[in-house]
């Protein structure tokens, strides 16, 4: 029963794939979503299992797949904690956003092909996480990428949907080459790449010294960087986020399925995952947590001034990834493991909810043509709101008061919270850089989250008359996914906070994350002074405040603001101008190379010095004599025929003797 | 001992079809069906019988197999035949892609099928003669008898500037095979013998050694090809009939591996560690180099070719890592490009059948019209670039993996391909068939015919099933190779200069 969750969504994907065209589009739909549903049924029940109740993991041998002398790497599906929260994740999100294109996808010609992309990326991240080595987890990884290049591709006549899915497979590969280096060094380090193998192994080689490219290097800070770079590429971090915002050229369920809850949190589950190797490896997890609050803030900065609503989104995701980041580098990745979990709920939510706002509006993406939204579509309205009020963070810290009382809040005012308590807790440089970048963040964030709903769906109508009338509200097929979401999005940060972060935590994860005694942010997290409790939600209200200030209290003021194009502001709109850098220095020199090798190298040097100057010169004296041949093909062969004959001769001769 | 003598009749029973077909009456549509027919035949049976020859073989034992040794020459130079696992892998391979090259030109060569039928059916042979020869005379005769019909093969029914393009590949591989060929006869007048068997465990003179692996390195570099000695491969493919570009990728490139594997590695162990970081530089050069030259092709079949030259990068340095996954993964790597380039070559192919041009630039949507085809394209885009879950990355990743025992800078540089292969399979397959269906000329192009499909189909399946499960090939190769690099280390302690 256990493999045929990760299973059942292969099947679909390959029915839906290769017959959808016997199925018709209506069986292709309700095939893989069925199957879909089905697994997800069987995640809920191995996520009470394996993280709710007292199983023991259990690893499942298919079959063995690579045995060439010391690396012996088999086909295995690995279920512990760890795996059943993201099973769950997974499976949830990819069933409601299966649900969901019924709907949104219902005028779409090429329906049984998306349907099937949707589930093949389904399959290859349940590989990912129930993976019980580097190198199967790292088929999934590149699984899930490939289902993202087809379905960010998935509009191919778009130019834009195609430059988009190409930049985000090759900007993932130059995370992935950090990662192969990694496996690599695993292998090469602990001769072997199962997980139980190589975490059982780590205590030995803590401290240990090997030779990489020429210096004395520690062992499992090296590796562990390495790993941690194939996580910068896939969760979308400063430098190699470059590709996440381009990535919603895609259809928006993609966006919500994988580009917000499901394939860019595979970074932190990989670093948690690996929790026993970071561990032994502090410059990793300093390096983890300063990459996780840059790219925090930087992306929230981004974030404020986007005008595209699913783009706002995007930044948000690679902000909140970022916390994600950098409560994995103080050591709390139970905090990390909840922020995912929780995260995923919301985010899908805004996401699946920005498709409804795009879908009443006829495909209208930028904000500055809405506005007033919310008397037509007010279910869409309030279940965006839920959303945003999980992000930002909104709830009552009524544990200040007194340890008895509960604190009651939304999701993310729960996992968000944790993560900024635990990096103060932490009380390390890098901890305090991410306590304030987080701070900073939740203020931005917190801004850009209500100003999209102010923009969107208060203040007067920006539409034309045309698109105004057409305003409807989505079909229920759409609205019921946002209706689970947005309860997951209300209370699961309630329910599962003591499982997931508290003190039951250590029988929930049951050893899957493994932590040193030393590294307690996330106990101390709970002892930390009031005013860094209260922190998060006096920034939440501030961004609440201004936005409201810049977008309802005073409407004018924004345009006026990006008419003036003051530096700052320029610098931010055009996203820190990463992507110009980056063509700069990588794209043009490249393809300058590539014609200087090609012309100058292959044409002008080897060829002109080597067969063309040869040929020039046999070329002329031969001219006459190959005139009488019939072709040149008798002629090489008879060259052919007659130096073989010399050399048979030759030997007989030899041979006789 | 066999009593049927089977590798000599899977040699030689496509000579037989050709003999066959030199005696059909070609003219009229009845005489080229019948010419076809027989080759088809000829090199379904023959790899009917390379299977058997597979099941048959006994892959824990790592020496020959279905030996066979007959007078010839005299004078200890014999016919000598007999294959081991890495052979083996190789004889398999060719008698797989032939069918599909003689399907591929079933309807697209016109002119003087009867002859051309002639040159693949002789080349099927000389190319397995290649793989099972255990003699270095005949290795010889069938390593430099199978360029005639390549030649001939480019020469008459290539492209138009056929003449150049064999002009080129001509020059190359003489210059390396009459350096081999002098090598050969130096062995000989040492020895006395051209037994490949016994010169296995000769062992000659350090100084010699340097010279001999030398000459046999310039005629293996410009097969396989390295850098700086590749430029007549891109010319070679772009000239060349689709079935030509199938078996010149498939194979013939093979042969420069097999050879390092057979003879430079086990013959010359000196010279192979003491020149392996030659082999190193210039295998990142043409990963690097060659990777970035596919970017800015505007031709499909060259991009195709210099991403070969790549991949090649990877098989050499693989094999001169000379540890047990460095050459496991170097021949997992050569059957899984024997398999995808020929692939994409058949898949540009059945565009230029339908469209008669290969500049990329001329197509565009074809998924609109073409979509099994896009599918089928696609698989092999994935496993070129080395998609985990095709047989492009055992070979590419285990490569990556014994590069990064020997020296971690290898390592690095050469994992720059993975990038660069990515950026430029990835571009030319949106160029070709994503986007909008606009230009005119392609309104009506259809997708592929059931011929195509029967030629494609199997390669698809190869290629997924060597990705998720390549075992089959690493217990064939195993013992094999391991008896290799025990030697190797045997005759590395030997030879060492006592401290």
């Amino acid at each position: 029963m256990l493999s045929a969750i990760v299973f059942l969504p292969l099947a679909g994907a390959i029915i839906a794939g290769f017959f959808g065209r016997q199925l018709g589009e209506r069986g292709a739909e309700y095939l893989t979503t069925s199957f879909m549903m089905l697994a997800l049924g069987l995640s809920l029940a191995a996520f009470s299992r394996f993280a709710l109740g007292h199983g023991e993991p259990v690893t499942l041998t298919i079959f063995t797949w690579i045995d060439s002398g010391a690396l012996e790497v088999a086909w295995k599906l690995r279920f512990d904690a760890l795996t059943g929260v993201m099973l769950v994740v997974v499976n949830t999100v990819s069933a409601l956003v299966h649900l969901y294109s019924i709907g949104y996808m219902a005028e779409d010609p090429h329906r049984p092909r998306f349907f099937a992309y949707l589930s093949l990326f389904t399959f290859a991240m349940l590989m990912l996480v129930t993976a019980d080595n580097f190198l199967q987890m790292f088929f999934g990884w590149e699984g899930v990428g490939l289902a993202s290049y087809l379905l960010i591709g998935f509009w191919y006549h778009k130019p834009e949907a195609n430059a988009a899915a190409i930049k985000a497979f090759i900007v993932n590969r130059v995370g992935d080459f950090g990662f192969v280096l990694g496996i690599m060094g695993v292998f090469f380090a602990f001769g072997s790449l199962d997980f139980s193998t190589v975490f059982a192994a780590v205590p030995e080689q803590a401290g240990q010294t090997f030779e990489f490219l020429g210096m004395r290097l520690d062992v499992l800070d090296t590796i562990c960087l390495l790993l941690f770079m194939g996580a910068m590429g896939k969760s979308a971090q400063v430098p190699l986020h470059t590709w996440l915002p381009d990535a919603m050229e895609g259809p928006t369920p993609v966006s919500a399925l994988i580009h917000a809850a499901t394939m860019v949190t595979a970074g932190v589950f990989l670093v948690c995952r690996c929790s026993p190797m970071f561990e032994f490896a502090p410059v990793a997890l300093a390096v983890v947590t300063i990459v996780g609050a840059t790219t925090a803030f930087f992306a929230a900065t981004v974030g404020m001034f986007q005008n595209d609503i699913k783009r706002v989104i995007a930044y948000s995701t690679c902000s909140q990834l970022g916390y994600m980041f950098f409560a994995c580098g103080v050591s709390a990745y139970e905090a990390a493991m909840f922020h995912l979990f929780t995260y995923a709920f919301f985010k899908a939510l805004l996401f699946l909810g920005a498709g409804s706002v795009i879908h009443a509006m006829h495909h209208e993406q930028d904000m500055r043509h809405m506005g007033g939204l919310f008397r037509l579509i007010p279910m869409t309205w309030m279940m965006m709101l839920v959303g945003t009020f999980a992000l930002t963070g909104v709830g009552i810290p009524l544990g200040v008061l007194s340890h008895e009382l509960p604190n009651i809040g939304f999701a993310g005012f729960y996992s968000k919270d944790a993560i900024i308590e635990s990096v103060y807790a932490a009380a390390t440089d890098p901890g305090i850089y991410a306590f304030i970048a987080g701070i900073a963040a939740a203020l931005m964030t917190s801004f850009y989250s209500w100003r999209l709903i102010f923009m969107t769906f208060h203040g007067p109508h920006h539409e034309d008359e045309e698109t105004l009338t057409h305003v409807h509200e989505s079909p229920p097929v759409m609205m019921i996914p946002l209706a689970v979401l947005a309860f997951g999005a209300a209370f699961a940060g309630m329910y599962f906070a003591d499982d997931f972060i508290g003190h039951h935590r250590g029988e929930f994860w049951k050893g899957a994350i493994f932590v040193l005694e030393e590294h307690k942010a996330l106990d101390l997290s709970h002892e930390v002074p009031t005013w860094v409790k209260l922190a998060p939600l006096a920034v939440m209200l501030t961004g609440l405040a201004i936005a409201w200030h810049f977008y309802l209290n005073n409407p004018g003021l924004p345009a006026r603001m990006a008419e003036r194009k003051g530096l700052l502001y320029t610098f931010i709109y055009r996203k820190w101008y990463f992507d110009e850098l980056y063509d700069l220095i990588f794209v043009r020199p490249a393809y300058a190379l590539a014609r200087l090798f090609w012309r100058d190298g292959d044409g002008w040097l080897i060829d002109g010095f080597g067969p063309d100057g040869v040929a020039a010169r046999v070329m002329d004296t031969t001219r006459r004599v190959v005139q009488l041949q019939s072709g040149y093909i008798y002629h090489y062969a008879f060259a052919m025929l007659i130096g073989i004959a010399a050399l048979v001769t030759y030997f007989m001769a030899m041979g006789a003797q | 001992m066999e009593t049927v003598p089977l590798l000599s009749l899977i040699t030689f029973l496509p000579l037989i079809g050709a003999l066959l077909i030199v005696a059909i009456r070609a003219d009229g549509p009845e005489g080229e069906r019948n010419v076809k027919q027989v080759a088809l035949y000829t090199t379904i049976v023959t790899l009917g019988l390379s299977l058997s020859l597979w099941w048959t073989f006994d892959p824990a034992n790592p020496g020959f197999q279905f030996e066979e040794s007959a007078e010839w020459l005299g004078g200890n130079i014999k016919y000598r035949m007999g294959v081991d696992g890495i052979s083996m892998l190789f004889v398999v391979l060719t008698a797989f892609l032939m069918p599909a090259c003689i399907l591929a030109s079933w309807n697209t060569i016109t002119l003087r099928i009867k002859d051309y039928m002639i040159a693949f059916l002789v080349l099927e042979t000389l190319m397995i003669g290649v793989f099972c020869a255990l003699d270095l005379v005949l290795f010889y005769l069938f390593f430099e008898g199978g360029l005639i019909p390549m030649f001939i093969i480019i020469g008459v029914w290539g492209g138009k500037r056929r003449v150049y393009a064999t002009y080129k590949f001509f020059l190359y591989t003489l210059l390396g095979s009459v350096l081999m060929l002098l090598a050969i006869l130096y062995m000989y007048g040492v020895t006395g013998t051209t037994d490949i068997k016994a010169l296995l465990h000769y062992e000659f003179a350090a100084e010699a050694q340097r010279w001999l692996w030398f000459a046999f390195f310039a005629s293996f570099a410009v097969k396989m090809p390295m850098w700086p000695v590749h430029t007549w491969l891109p010319d070679a493919h772009v000239e060349a009939p689709t079935a030509g570009s199938v078996i010149l990728a498939g194979i013939l490139l093979k042969m420069g591996g097999y050879g390092f594997i057979r003879f430079s590695l086990p013959m010359f162990p000196l010279a192979s560690v003491e020149f392996a970081p030659f082999v190193y530089a210039l295998s990142i050069i043409a990963i690097i180099y060659t990777s970035l030259v596919a970017l800015a092709q505007e031709d499909i079949k060259k991009l195709i070719a210099y991403s070969s030259v790549a991949h090649m990068g990877f098989v050499t340095m693989g094999i001169f890592t000379i540890t047990r996954q460095g050459i496991d993964v170097a021949l997992m790597q050569m059957l899984s490009h024997g398999i995808v380039s020929g692939a994409l070559f058949l898949c540009v192919g059945v565009i230029y059948d339908r469209m008669h041009t290969r500049e990329i630039a001329a197509y565009g949507g074809l998924v609109n019209r073409m979509p099994v085809y896009a599918f089928m394209f696609m698989v092999f885009t994935m496993a070129n670039v080395g998609l985990p879950g095709t047989s492009g990355f055992v070979g590419e990743f285990l490569t990556l993996v014994g590069a990064y025992q020997v020296n971690t800078w290898v390592a690095l540089f050469a994992t720059t391909g993975v990038i660069l292969s990515a950026a430029y399979a990835l571009t030319l397959y949106r160029r070709v068939v994503f986007g909008a269906l606009e230009k005119p000329a392609l309104q009506t192009i259809a997708d592929l015919d059931w011929r195509e499909w029967i030629i494609l189909a199997p390669l698809v399946v190869a290629t997924i099933v060597f990705g998720l499960y390549p075992m089959p090939v690493f217990e064939v190769t195993g013992a094999a190779v391991q008896a290799l690099i025990s030697e190797h280390t045997q005759s590395m302690l030997l030879m060492a200069p006592n401290p």
